[in-house]
C-alpha cells in the first residue's frame, strides 16, 4: 500500500500551480507549451491517484486518452509555432498579437 | 495542511514513502526548472526530469503500463519533438527578462498560481466525493495491469478509442498543412534568402540557401544550425538579428 492519496493530490496541485505560473510568466511560446504539458501531467497524476483510490480502471484509461490527445496537440501546436516563426515573428508570444498573417 | 490530514507514513511502508518523497522532489524540481530556466533547451530537459518522476509515481501507484507509456511517448516523442522545433527554429537563446510588457505581470501571475494551489490543496486535503467504486472494472485482484487496461479500452471505451485514431490522422494532416511552405511565395523567399547565388548554381554562400529553397531538409537544417552558431558567438544584438533571419532558413520536415 502506497502513500495516502491526498499526498499525491497535493503533489499534483503543486505541479499544476507551477505550470499555471509558468504559463503566465514566460514569454517564449515553446516554454509556455511545456508548461501546458506540465499541467496535463499533473491532471494525469490525479487521474491515476483516483483510479487507485476508487479501484477503478477508468482513471487509467482516461490517462491513456489524455496521452493520445496530448501527442496530437503537441504536433499541431508545434506546427502552428513553426508556421508563425516562418512569418518572421520573434520568439515571444507578444510578437504574435494578430491572427492575420 | 489540515489537522485531519494523514501523515506520510500513516498507511505506507517506509520504502513506499521514501519512493514517493524522492519522486515528488524530482517532479517539483523539474517543474521549477521548466519555469525558471532561461534557455528553452534546459527547460525541455527539466521537463524530462518531471516526466520521469511522474512515471516513477505511476509505478508506485500500480499503473505500470501508463508508466511505460509515459516514458516512451512523453519523454521519448513529445520532448524530442520540442527539442527538434527549438533547434530547428533557433530560439535556444536566452529570453530577455527585462522586457516586461505588463507592469506587475509576475506578481499577478504568482498570486494567481498561489490561489490555484490553495484551492486545489484545500480540495485534496479535505473529503472528496468518492462516488462508485470499480464502476468500469476493478484494478485490484488477479490479472496484470496491461490486461485490465486493454480489456477496458477495447470494450467499454471502444468508441473513444476509435475516435482517437481519427484524431491522430487529423493531427498529422493538420501538422503537414501548417508546416508546409506556401508554394506561391517560395521563389521570392528563395531569392531573398540567397542573394549571392543564382538558383541551381552551387557557388559561394549559395548552397544552403539554394537547397533550402528546393526544400531539402538536411541542407536547411545545416544552414540553420550554422547561422545559429554564428549568432551565439555574437552578442545580444547579433542574437536578435539571427532570430529575425532564422525563419527563412527553416524547412518543414
Amino acid at each position: 500500500m502506497s502513500v495516502d492519496a491526498s499526498w499525491y493530490l497535493t503533489l499534483a496541485a503543486v505541479l499544476f500551480s507551477i505550470g499555471v505560473v509558468g504559463l503566465l510568466v514566460r514569454r517564449n511560446v515553446i516554454v509556455m507549451f511545456m508548461c501546458v504539458e506540465l499541467m496535463l501531467n499533473a491532471a494525469n497524476l490525479t487521474f491515476v491517484t483516483f483510479a487507485r483510490a476508487l479501484d477503478d480502471v477508468g482513471g487509467q484509461v482516461a490517462v491513456f486518452f489524455v496521452l493520445v490527445v496530448a501527442a496530437a496537440e503537441v504536433v499541431v501546436g508545434l506546427g502552428i509555432i513553426v508556421a508563425i516563426f516562418r512569418r518572421r515573428v520573434g520568439a515571444t508570444a507578444d510578437d504574435a498579437h494578430v491572427l492575420k498573417g | 495542511m489540515t489537522p485531519g490530514a494523514p501523515a506520510l507514513l500513516a498507511s505506507a511502508t517506509i520504502p513506499d514513502a521514501l519512493t514517493f518523497a524522492v519522486a515528488a522532489v524530482i517532479c517539483v524540481v523539474g517543474a521549477l526548472g521548466v519555469v525558471l530556466m532561461r534557455n528553452p533547451v534546459h527547460a525541455a530537459l527539466s521537463l524530462v526530469m518531471t516526466l520521469f518522476g511522474i512515471a516513477v509515481l505511476f509505478v508506485e501507484e500500480d499503473a505500470q503500463f501508463l508508466a511505460a507509456i509515459q516514458v516512451i511517448v512523453y519523454t521519448g516523442a513529445i520532448v524530442v519533438l520540442f527539442l527538434f522545433v527549438i533547434m530547428l527554429l533557433g530560439v535556444d537563446r536566452r529570453e530577455r527578462v527585462t522586457a516586461d510588457v505588463f507592469r506587475g505581470q509576475r506578481v499577478v501571475a504568482l498570486g494567481l498560481g498561489l490561489m490555484v494551489l490553495a484551492e486545489v490543496v484545500l480540495l485534496a486535503r479535505t473529503r472528496w466525493v468518492t462516488g462508485a467504486r470499480s464502476a468500469t472494472g476493478a484494478l485490484e485482484g488477479p490479472g496484470t495491469n496491461v490486461a485490465k487496461l486493454g480489456r477496458a479500452v477495447f470494450t467499454a471505451y471502444l468508441v473513444p478509442f476509435e475516435v482517437t485514431s481519427a484524431l491522430l490522422v487529423l493531427a498529422v494532416v493538420g501538422a503537414v498543412v501548417l508546416a508546409r511552405r506556401p508554394a506561391r511565395t517560395e521563389p521570392r523567399r528563395g531569392a531573398g534568402a540567397s542573394p549571392g547565388g543564382e538558383p541551381g548554381t552551387p557557388s559561394g554562400e549559395g548552397p544552403a540557401g539554394d537547397q533550402a529553397s528546393q526544400e531539402v531538409p538536411h541542407a536547411g537544417d545545416a544552414g540553420g544550425a550554422g547561422r545559429r552558431g554564428g549568432g551565439d558567438g555574437a552578442d545580444q544584438v547579433g542574437d536578435g538579428g539571427g532570430a529575425r533571419l532564422e525563419p527563412e532558413e527553416v524547412v518543414p520536415r
